[in-house]
């Protein structure tokens, strides 16, 4: 495929046949080989072909193929014109990061890091097939999607300043449980406060670099050595189900001829069922805020528990990875709302924002990106640039980069606890087999990822982490 | 003949199953999307649920039909062992499965080690040449 190199961190796809705007890769040398082997690229080139598509079809630097959209896709649709795609958010709706800072020292919490992780892995609920502490009601499930986080602190998960420090302030307003099929109730009904499977994970970390420290302060990170808990995880069945239900419902509505992949299905934003799946996506996202509330709040009970307080650990920001949102952006001079796809990636927004909490709006907001299993994390903050780069968008993560049956072909769960441990990593998890899937070679190097979003100024680094302990799900 | 095999994919899992019948296809790619998530092997056949899937066409016929096996773990903890009385028909402009599963509560005596979070269309193929072969990458 011809890619214009536009400088060190950017290509351009220029536009060409059925393209209505040309697509954008803020990559590097290196990155770019691995995406140019699977079909990122050409996704790329897809999204740059849907009716009413603005400015450009962005990718960020952890960009991997993904279904549709490329995981790492950032598209924009003019409101009137524009569409509204399932695949353009993903399955894992609100997929999404949480960060906890503390008080505490590594030196602190030595002596008890395996007790605090193995208490953690005790309360939070993980792993395929476990449910939730408790059987909810179908009305109260729906309570949940509908005030997201804000049901979690109204029922004694967490304080109201959390809810400041969450993206959408834990509840996306335009949220409707009632357009959920009984399926995905029925689904998210056993899995409200649980982590899941998969790449989702709970690490308590300690602060080991930090780039700029009057960002990082104002973030609540003051010192190297300083202990913070992320937790990783998304809306479970729940929203898997609100994908699948209405790409069907949009096939079925407006048939799938002439997409050049099925999973690009949309349906133009303004219209009924582009609505509802506006509505049930939004609910979606509800759950998952609740649900890392829920988490974050046993996390904190541990805390006080094993430490004997769980004073200061404050919630430092709580990011969406997969979403859909109605955003005012400046499009050829003019502010004009549009509908912003991220898909596997993270809004970046920099200072003055009125979306970002009062107590960060002068730096920009708080870019929280995990890395793979074993892995440094980083902090970054978002930029002004960013939003004429990216509409405000940066990387959410590593991105894997080898099959995870080829994983398990080539690690053993047993030798990457045994390699973690020796490296003063403990670890925790449901399954030896899900831990090989995850193992660090599986995926790109998050260094490099955070480094093109720095020089490319989608994103500045701010503070790097490495965990201490790993509770996979 | 081997039932189904694995295919190199970077971020999710891409399988192709083999039957000869499109029904025995089917049937293939069932135990090779539970294969992702438990050995289907070591389940016990104590439970049963007979299931229905619809479809404007066999892609969306079989994206339905792999989505129950996830339905059903989500919703009652069914760990799918084996299929029966796997049936497919045509009615008007739909078609139509039935199926028997069978399969055990999940309990700590299992392992599930993998997470399937949806059946996509993405490279999704249904060839008949000397036998049938399905396609699909599943998202993990």
């Amino acid at each position: 495929m011809e890619l214009n190199k536009i400088n060190e961190y950017t290509w351009e796809i220029p536009k060409t046949g059925d393209m209505k705007v040309p697509a954008l890769i803020y990559t590097s040398a290196r990155l770019l080989e691995s995406i140019r082997r699977d079909m990122t690229l050409k996704q790329a080139r897809n999204v740059a072909c849907l009716r009413g598509i603005q400015r450009k079809s962005y990718v960020m630097p952890d960009a991997h193929q993904g279904y549709g959209f490329p995981i790492g896709g950032v598209a924009a649709f003019d409101m009137d014109e524009g569409v509204i795609s399932p695949g353009g958010v993903g399955y894992d709706i609100n997929c999404g990061v949480r960060l906890l800072r503390t008080d505490y020292t590594e030196k602190d919490i030595h002596e008890k890091r395996a007790q605090l992780l193995a208490e953690i892995f005790r309360e939070v609920p993980a792993g395929v097939g476990k449910g939730g502490i408790t059987r909810l009601s179908r009305n109260v499930l729906l309570e949940v999607c509908a005030k997201g986080a804000e049901w979690a602190v109204e029922n004694g998960y967490g304080t109201r300043e959390d809810l400041q420090r969450t993206e959408e302030s834990g509840r996306m307003k335009g949220a409707d449980p009632s357009h959920l099929s009984p399926r995905a109730v029925e689904r998210g009904i056993p899995q409200l406060g649980t982590l899941g499977a998969g790449n989702h994970f709970l690490e308590i970390q300690k602060v080991s670099d930090i780039y700029d420290e009057q960002v990082s302060r104002v973030f609540g990170i003051q010192f190297v050595g300083q202990i913070l808990v992320m937790i990783h995880c998304g809306s479970r069945g729940l929203g898997h189900q609100v994908a699948s239900d209405y790409i069907r419902l949009m096939e079925n509505k407006f048939g799938t001829r002439g997409l050049p992949d099925r999973e690009l299905i949309n349906a133009p934003i303004r219209s009924q069922l582009g609505q509802q799946y506006y509505k049930s996506m939004s609910a979606a996202v509800n759950f998952a805020f609740a649900n890392r509330q829920m988490i974050a709040h046993w996390v904190r009970d541990v805390f006080a528990k094993i430490m004997g307080s769980s004073e200061g650990m404050n919630q430092v920001y709580d990011v969406c990875h997969n979403v859909a949102k109605f955003e005012k952006h400046r499009i050829d001079g003019k502010d004009k709302e549009v509908c912003i796809h991220r898909k596997g990636a993270t809004r970046s927004f920099g200072p003055g924002r009125e979306e970002i909490p009062e107590v960060y709006r002068s730096v920009g907001q708080p870019v929280i990106i995990p890395g793979s299993m074993g892995t440094a994390s980083y902090i970054l903050v978002g930029t002004s640039e960013a939003e004429e780069l990216s509409f405000g968008s940066t990387a959410h993560g590593a991105g894997r980069v080898m099959s995870r049956h080829e994983a398990l072909r080539r690690f053993r769960g047993e030798q990457i606890k045994q390699e973690m441990e020796s490296r003063g990593i403990e670890l925790k998890s449901t399954s030896w087999k899900g831990v090989a899937e995850e193992a660090s070679q599986a995926y790109k190097d998050v260094d490099e990822v955070v480094n093109v979003s720095h020089k490319a100024g989608i994103g500045k680094l701010a503070a790097k982490v490495t965990p201490i302990g790993v509770m996979k799900g | 003949m081997e039932k189904y095999k694995f295919l190199r994919h970077t971020a999710d899992a891409k399988f192709q199953a083999f039957g000869s019948t499109l029904e025995e296809a089917f049937i293939n790619a069932a135990l090779a999307t539970a294969s992702l998530m438990w050995d289907w092997e070591k389940i016990e056949k104590k439970i049963e649920h007979r299931i229905e899937a619809k479809g404007k066409d066999l892609k969306q016929l079989l994206n339905g039909f792999l989505e129950e096996i996830i339905y059903l773990l989500d919703s009652k903890m069914f760990l799918l062992s084996s299929l029966e009385n796997l049936r497919i028909e045509k009615k008007g402009s739909l078609y139509v499965l039935r199926a028997l599963f069978k399969g055990d509560k999940y309990s700590e005596k299992y392992e599930i080690y993998g997470d399937v979070k949806a059946i996509t269309y993405n490279e999704m193929e249904i060839e008949q040449n000397a036998h049938f072969m399905v396609q699909v990458v599943v998202d993990v």
